[in-house]
């Protein structure tokens, strides 16, 4: 203790000071390496997708030899996945309007209610956020078999609907909890029923949660395989087909398919995001 | 009107009923129905209902299962502790040293974003960059650090701690960068103006603080790449299949779903019992706290 | 069964808590009713419960003689003015105004006028299509208010209406409501923990003690005779002394106080010996050096001034080291310097109808 404060009735002010800023500077010039390296990380990889999907060359070999567009006409030309990309619209529009159907009411209820088993329920909601994929779609399969459904399209649907309901759950509870509770109560006080209370008052207060959460599960679905792969039957969805693509080896074309993908979700996630920051400005 | 009316009455219930049947329907039954079929027999070419624990006792005596749920064990500790050394520098630069709030949100959007694009496609990319023929050892050979193409970066684990920390990274980020900033900055200036200096005031007041998004990420992380099949399918390799793969190819090619439901049984409760705790660290923390 | 409310034998539980402890209530039509107390005293409950958000765990409530205890607040003809405002932020000054009658099935012509009208009242007539985030928190304030009365409720609930107030604004709205008050002729019941404001603006004042009734009556009433210690000390201030009896004669009652003797004129003597009596700092004056007076006197010495603007409030020490404070107001002219110096010896000079009788409370 007193050596500690020996030192510092030594140390000249000014070289204190200097070696903290120094020690300061070191640590900051370290925080900027880091972000570099996971912005690097992440974004390298998806930078070569998209440009070897414009390389003139079958094989993948650094540098890239020329551009074309080669890769994407032969996409435009196939018809096979052309009907994939249609699947593929069909499941995550479906699901996605499932979700939203089963999710907002239940995060509702995990919101407003008091009720027997509320843990379990909240519990078994939100599993499928840590649950891999695998065991929702092999314990879906395994039920479809043993009632004898059989697999489509529509299986992979109610597969997606199950595995993306923490999503909504989560968004759509997070936004209802930070709505003050008293405008639902203020709503019933002027004479609302719950039921106009919900469409007059909360609804228009979570619809940014809603488009989100929506457009987050969209995407997901459209993405999804490892439910996918266990449900559905002679129908291919887009990341289906593009998996049976990869087991013949690496193409262009699945760059071209991928660059494609990549550029829709931007606009996706940009279009979230615009929403989302309205919805701040509108409130403080 | 009349439905209006019909709605109205029946809000509470219909709120309530929609999702409590559907996780009947689609999640306790399914899981039901899978623990039923563990038990079952395997008598080629079908399967017959039974109650024994033949499978359980395969997966138990048979070292090939053993073995390859150890070293799912291990990848999956492995993508979660590289993601956690990467993802909080990361989080706490953001929090703590970026005063520029634009710049800390568009950074932190960098980091979401890429789990809205296809992760099927951010696991091929890395088997396009790492393969024999790929695009690092092309690149190292245009700049002669190499004269043949190598084969140590595809097909094998590190490939897949490499692939998978690159998909999950961003579980991680968000529940540390949750945490952090719910950190009031009075702390750390209290903690600064008792005499701490910047380390310890992390060490004493930040990361225990943070601890809950910590292990948060971490389950996430370990959980999603403790499932996974497609990354391993891709770049692992033949000694890089994990308990997923195993699991698939019981309801592909070997078709055996006993021992397959029983394999995704022991999967669901090792995820249970990761998630129970976490919970529990969570809530013991607290207490601590 | 003649009031406006009735409130019959109400209890609430929270698990094993209680909220509220066999509270009987009626209010009167038309009048200003304050329920006051501390926070957790129950108050707010029993406003919540009147509008329909809280379900008692037993008795009953009538509005206008009709058993309301099982109607939900929609059904309810009483409207609340909450706390927060809980004004709907994706609706317009006048949508938010006219959503009540919406609800009612008023039409769109007829509501927009009567919305007009109710802004006019609360004197915001031009601010029908602003937003809420774009007003003042009292003009939100008022805008609650003139969504809760358009509606035409028989009786109004103000949960805390201004504490979100700052304070000058606080005491205009103070006066401002109770003039609304009586330009609409309805009831209003309304829940603080202001008394300052519950004395300002109520005919009628329930103090409320851990989910019971403590007192209930005219604000004078509870600031000249409160019935327990609770009630003097959360209303005004008040001076307490421990005291003995010496003698009873009718409401005239004697008493040794340190060692010195009072008298007391109050409509409540408590029947123990040993009691708690309470005098308010303004009801006791500092005797002229030149008075003779003897009777009612209490000596003591002067400890301290405290300066309060408009008055000055002096502590003295009696003999055995009871502080009593004495609020005077400062006249034209005096200066502090005229005001008696620490140490000297006083005599206060206490009327026998400002002495408070109180049971002691162990």
């Amino acid at each position: 203790m007193s050596n500690a404060a020996l030192n510092h009735s030594t140390v000249p002010r000014k070289l204190r000071r200097s070696r903290a800023a120094r020690a300061r500077l070191a640590a900051d010039s370290g925080f900027v390496v880091i972000i570099s390296i996971v912005m690097a990380f992440l974004y390298v990889p998806i930078a070569i997708l998209v440009i070897f999907s414009f390389n003139d060359n079958r094989s993948l070999t650094w540098p890239p030899s020329g551009f074309t567009l080669n890769w994407y006409e032969k996409l435009f030309n196939n018809d096979q996945l052309l009907v994939a990309i249609g699947n593929s619209f069909y499941v995550a529009g479906c699901s996605t309007a499932l979700t939203l159907l089963v999710g907002v009411p239940a995060a509702m209820a995990l919101h407003r209610y008091r009720f027997p088993g509320k843990t379990v329920f909240r519990r078994l909601l939100l599993l499928p956020i840590a649950l891999p994929g695998i065991v929702t779609g092999i314990s879906m399969l395994n039920m479809f078999k043993m009632f004898g459904f059989n697999l489509s399209l529509e299986t992979v649907i109610v597969g997606h609907a199950t595995a993306l309901l923490a999503v909504v759950v989560t968004q759509v509870f997070a936004r209802l909890q930070r709505l003050p509770k008293s405008l639902a109560e203020a709503s019933s006080d002027l004479g609302a029923n719950p039921f106009q209370t919900f469409i007059h008052v909360t609804l228009p207060n979570i619809r940014t949660a809603l488009l989100g959460a929506g457009l987050l599960s969209f995407v997901l679905s459209f993405d999804e395989i490892p439910v996918t792969f266990f449900l559905t039957g002679r129908d291919n969805t887009l990341p289906m087909y593009i998996y049976s693509t990869m087991r013949r080896g690496v193409t262009p074309e699945i760059n071209a398919v991928g660059t494609l993908i990549v550029f829709t979700s931007l606009i996706l996630i940009t279009i979230s995001v615009v929403f989302t920051a309205r919805d701040w400005t509108g409130r403080k | 009107m009349m439905s209006q009316a019909f709605f109205a009455r029946h809000a509470g219930k219909l709120v309530l009923g929609i999702p409590i049947l559907w996780i009947i329907l689609f999640m306790l039954v399914p899981y039901g129905v899978l623990l039923t079929y563990s038990f079952w027999l395997k008598k080629y070419p079908l399967f017959v209902p039974a109650f024994q624990f033949g499978n359980y006792w395969t997966l138990l005596s048979d070292p090939q299962y053993i073995k390859v749920l150890l070293r799912t064990l291990k990848i999956a500790a492995l993508v979660s502790a590289a993601s956690l050394l990467l993802a909080y520098p990361f989080a706490y630069y953001l929090v703590f040293r970026l005063k520029n709030t634009t710049m800390r949100l568009i950074l932190f959007m960098a980091v979401i974003a890429p789990l809205w694009i296809s992760y099927l496609l951010r696991a091929y990319v890395w088997k396009t960059i790492l393969g024999t023929e790929g695009i690092l050892n092309s690149f190292l050979m245009s700049i002669g650090m190499i004269d043949e193409p190598s084969g140590i970066f595809l097909y094998n684990q590190f490939a897949m701690v490499l692939t998978l920390t690159y998909i999950f990274i961003p579980f991680m980020v968000m529940p540390i960068y949750t945490a952090l900033e719910k950190i009031p900055p009075s702390f750390s200036e209290a903690s600064a103006d008792l005499g701490m200096s910047d380390f310890q005031t992390f060490l004493k007041v930040t990361l225990p603080l943070s601890m809950p998004g910590v292990v948060a990420g971490f389950t996430m992380t370990f959980c999603l790449s403790f499932g996974d099949f497609i990354a391993p399918f891709l770049v692992g390799g033949p000694d890089g299949q994990m308990v997923a793969n195993v699991m698939a190819s019981q309801f592909g090619s070997a078709l055996n779903w006993p021992l397959g439901s029983a394999l995704a049984v022991v999967m669901l409760i090792i995820v249970l019992s990761i998630i129970s705790l976490s919970d529990w660290f969570e809530q013991s923390g607290k207490v601590e706290l | 069964m003649s009031g406006i409310i009735e409130l019959r034998n109400i209890s609430k539980h929270f698990g094993s808590v209680i909220g509220i402890d066999h509270v009987d209530l009626s209010v009167e039509d038309g009048e200003f009713l304050t329920l006051l107390g501390p926070s957790g005293c129950g108050k707010s409950t029993l406003l919540r419960m009147i509008g329909g958000f809280e379900e008692p765990t037993t008795g009953s409530i009538f509005l206008s003689g009709q058993d309301v205890t099982d109607l939900p607040p929609q059904k309810r003809d009483v409207n609340m003015m909450f706390q927060d405002y809980a004004l709907f932020p994706h609706m317009t000054v006048g949508q938010n105004i006219a959503y009540g009658l919406k609800m009612k099935g008023v039409g769109k012509a007829d509501a927009l006028q009567k919305a007009k009208a109710a802004l006019e009242l609360v004197g915001l007539p031009d601010k029908i299509d602003q937003m809420p985030h774009q007003m003042s928190g009292g003009q939100r304030q008022r805008i609650a208010l003139a969504r809760a009365i358009v509606r035409e409720p028989k009786v109004l609930l103000l949960d805390e209406p201004l504490s979100a107030l700052d304070a000058n604004l606080r005491e205009q709205m103070q006066v401002e409501l109770k003039h609304i008050h009586d330009k609409l002729g309805i009831t209003f019941i309304m829940v603080t923990h202001d008394q300052r404001e519950a004395l300002v603006m109520s005919d009628r004042v329930i103090v409320m003690e851990r989910g019971r009734i403590a007192q209930d009556g005219s604000p004078q009433d509870l600031y000249e005779h409160p019935k327990t210690t609770y009630v003097a000390n959360f209303i005004g201030t008040t001076n307490f002394m421990p005291a003995r009896i010496t003698a009873r004669n009718g409401i005239e009652t004697h008493l040794e106080i340190a060692g010195q003797s009072l008298l007391a004129r109050y409509d409540r003597v408590p029947d123990t010996e040993n009691i708690q009596i309470g005098i308010r700092p303004e009801k006791a004056h500092i005797l002229d050096a030149e008075s003779t007076t003897k009777s009612n006197v209490l000596v003591g010495r002067v400890a301290e001034h405290i300066y309060h603007g408009s008055s000055l409030r002096t502590t003295i020490k009696l003999t055995d080291g009871i502080e009593f404070h004495i609020d005077a107001m400062l006249p034209l002219g005096m200066a502090r310097a005229d005001v008696s110096g620490i140490g000297a010896e006083v005599r206060i000079g206490i009327e026998p109808e400002n002495v408070f009788l109180f049971e002691r409370e162990g």
